[in-house]
């Protein structure tokens, strides 16, 4: 089997499930559905490992493979062909994509449990790694938006997966008009490449790019930022981040498989697959650079003053996409995707975490009601320590190297990327201290009522009558709402089973780019970044002092999250009170969502009505539909009229019509 | 004997028809008129059949009278279904078509 079959197999295996689930949903009993589900997004992995079996088969300089299935639009000078480009990069992504989503979907194969809408949920959930796969593995830019848009879709369908809950819809609905704008951008910067290199394959598009546009001119320019505009977008940067934070109304796997392996992770794909034209575009990547360092430290600050455990996880996968794009801008693309792929695992392992953590709870997500679950909740504690500690870049976890690797490859840029440098470590700061100040507080100190009541008496807290989390609003279990069966990782084999893996691969996961020791992912990646202009080779004194830094960091940040929430518990809410300004602004989230309600919201609700008002009253109305309505009517009127009813009228008409022709006639001749 | 006079006495005939057909109000002489303009056409058919020495005139003028016949049976028909249900013997009266 070549590289490329593989790879259109990888995604044929998502979209079967989508549709076996989807069309065959009132036949599939019990956890039917989750089983098909499972399976196959992992024979969609197990395709991905062939297909990169078979790429290293190939010579390093022939590892770009694309495969193309129709032509749709060869006829208007277009090549727009269904085409696959299946190179390291695009392999990398499928693995890591379908590997974790695998573990995900086995996870939910039990979250779910009991809910009314599981097949539905399924489906959905196949058909967004679908999607995510169709976006990493397109041959051209056709393809890729497709893949975009099916991406935005499908994380709409699955943040209002409990339709009832209004939150839910709510948060939905503006993930889909945020991302709607990323989509726009995309679209708008891949005609202004076009403009240049009339081609919308990426191989014909890279090599194109060089000779047609001028480094730093302004067609590519544009472009690079229209497109930086959609990465922006679906990567939660800053300013089109806020639908991120509220998509946690969704389920937890849904959170786990946004934030891990699909839809966030997008926007890097997207700046790393189209590094030969970010090259000749440096105000873009200083514009996506510095981006993602001010938003890796507003959302590590938001995280230090959120209650809501997964709104806390949310902004921390913000604060790591914050990197990654950082990363990618400046140059360091297999630094960034190879923390891309750490922060799918701890990421992943976090989101699973905290779901047993809330099942536990009994849907309650707030960090205030937590407390001591670490005797209840032995295993999941474990896991949510090892996910933290990746994520706070503790050696010899995965998030240690993968972090450390951006950081070093930016300093190494040297100039102003030293501002950069700086704000990732106090970022790692932020890190340690939101992420073991979440752990503290929700698994230490004294056991809350929920705990107590898993410790003695054995089984898991279901509230009387459940609520919404977000708002209190009183639910049903019925469809559109939460089930009633909440789940927890100790008694569930298949979410232990997923967590264990993604567990190992957090500890293990940065063995592949281990400095000076292994560089299998410099190695593995080299091929598609061989054309990189930017050559970054990091002295080995600022390697040694990145480690040391981070670990130190990393370090401080654990002891002062422990001094303040665990050795003196009273001095939270008294620093809050001195720096009360501060902390009204990350409570409030730095106002962004005010902001964007008052320059754009308010702004367009205004023009909203005032063309209403105006426009549509008076012209459209008024005169287009009022004009026509009245010609007609006048019209009829006339006609109406000359029908009085008199029969003999009728034959006069005749009569007269007939001898005025024949006079014409004679006339005539 | 020329055509023209065939012709004369036929379109005296189909005027005085439609004179009837325009100012009379009582349906069985509207009726009456109708037959008098289909036969003024029939003497101008068979005028102009005699003057070409062609006989399809003559045979159309026949079937011209098949249909006189059953524009009759219907017309007749109609006025009888009037005058059992009481209504005037008046096409005026009968204006419910007016728009």
């Amino acid at each position: 089997m070549s590289a490329t079959t593989a790879g259109w197999l990888v995604l044929a295996a998502p979209l079967l499930g989508t549709m076996i689930t989807a069309f065959g949903f009132k036949l599939l009993p019990g956890k039917t559905a989750g089983w098909i589900g499972t399976a196959a997004i992992a024979v969609s992995f197990a395709f991905a490992i062939v297909a990169f079996i078979e790429l290293q088969a190939q010579s390093p300089t022939h590892r770009e493979l694309t495969s193309s299935l129709w032509s749709i639009t060869h006829t208007v000078g277009v090549n727009a062909n269904a085409s696959i480009l299946v190179d390291p990069l695009s392999v990398l992504m499928i693995l890591v994509v379908a590997g974790v989503s695998t573990l995900i979907h086995l996870y939910s194969v039990s979250y779910l449990e009991g809910d009314e809408g599981y097949v539905r949920f399924f489906a959905y959930l196949n058909f967004f790694v679908f999607s995510m796969l169709l976006l990493v593995l397109a041959g051209n830019f056709l393809l890729l938006i497709v893949g975009w848009a099916f991406v935005g879709a499908a994380s709409y369908l699955l943040i209002s997966f409990w339709y009832r809950r209004t939150t839910a819809t709510k948060a939905g609905i503006k993930a889909f008009v945020i991302n709607v704008v990323g989509d726009v951008g995309l679209v708008l910067g891949t005609f202004f490449i076009f403009r240049g290199t009339h081609s919308l394959d990426f191989l014909t598009t890279f090599h194109a790019a060089p000779h047609v546009f001028a480094k730093g001119s302004g067609g590519i320019t544009a472009g690079c930022l229209l497109l930086l505009v959609g990465a922006f977008a679906k990567s939660a940067q800053i300013p089109l981040h806020t639908w991120l934070p509220d998509a946690m109304e969704g389920p937890t796997p849904v959170s786990a498989l946004i934030h891990a392996a699909t839809m966030v992770t997008a926007g890097v794909y997207l700046i790393a697959r189209m590094h030969p034209l970010f090259q000749l575009a440096p105000a873009a990547e200083d514009v996506g650079a510095i981006v993602g360092a001010v938003t890796l430290l507003v959302a590590g600050t938001i995280g230090l003053a959120a209650v809501d455990i997964k709104r806390v996880i949310a902004y921390s996968t913000m604060s790591q996409i914050g990197y990654m794009i950082m990363g990618v801008s400046a140059g360091a693309y297999t630094a960034g995707l190879f923390h891309l792929m750490t922060h799918a695992f701890f990421k992943a392992l976090l989101f699973m975490a905290a779901g047993s953590l809330i099942g536990a709870m009994g849907g309650n997500q707030s960090l205030d009601r937590m407390s001591g679950m670490r005797k209840a909740l032995p295993f999941t504690f474990f896991c949510f320590v090892v996910g933290g500690l990746a994520l706070s870049g503790i050696p010899p976890f995965a998030g240690f190297f993968s972090k450390d690797d951006i950081l070093l490859q930016i300093g190494s840029r040297g100039g102003w990327y030293w501002a950069l440098y700086v704000a990732g470590y106090a970022g790692a700061l932020l890190t340690a201290i939101y992420t073991f100040r979440m752990i503290f507080r929700a698994f230490l100190g004294e056991p809350c009522a929920e705990a107590s009541e898993l410790i003695e008496h054995g089984h898991v807290f279901h509230p009387e009558q459940p609520t919404n989390p977000a708002n209190g609003e009183v639910e049903d279990t019925g469809v559109g709402f939460p089930g009633p069966v909440h789940a927890i990782a100790e008694r569930a084999a298949p979410m232990r089973i997923a967590m264990s893996l993604l567990a190992l691969l957090a500890v293990i996961g940065g063995i592949v780019g281990i400095p000076k020791t292994t560089s299998w992912l410099d190695k593995f990646l080299a091929p598609t970044f061989a054309d990189s202009t930017i050559h970054l080779h990091p002295s080995n004194g600022l390697l040694y002092f990145g480690l040391v830094l981070g670990t130190v960091v990393g370090l401080a940040g654990i002891g002062i999250a422990y001094y303040v929430w665990v050795v003196r518990p009273g001095i939270a809410p008294a620093v809050a009170k001195r720096f009360g300004f501060l902390d009204r602004l990350f409570v409030n989230k730095w106002y962004f969502d005010e902001l964007i309600d008052a320059l754009v919201v308010r702004p367009a609700a205004w023009f909203g009505r005032f063309a209403q008002g105006t426009f549509e009253r008076l012209f459209v109305n008024g005169t287009l539909v009022g004009g026509t309505t009245g010609v007609v009517r006048a019209g009829s009127a006339a006609v109406r009229s000359a029908e009085s009813g008199f029969v003999r009228y009728y034959v006069a008409f005749v009569v007269i019509g007939l001898a005025g022709i024949a006079l014409y006639f004679l006339i005539s001749t | 004997m020329t055509i023209a006079w065939y012709l004369a006495v036929s379109a005296i005939i189909f005027v005085i028809g439609a004179a009837g057909v325009l100012i009379r109000r009582n349906p069985l002489v509207i009726l009456l008129c109708l037959e008098l303009m289909l036969n003024a056409a029939n003497l101008a058919l068979i005028g102009f059949s005699k003057m070409w020495g062609n006989n399809a005139g003559q045979i159309f003028a026949l079937i011209v009278m098949v249909v006189a016949a059953c524009e009759v049976t219907v017309g007749l028909g109609v006025i009888v279904a009037m005058h059992r249900h009481r209504l005037p013997a008046d096409v005026d009266a009968m204006r419910e078509l007016r728009g």
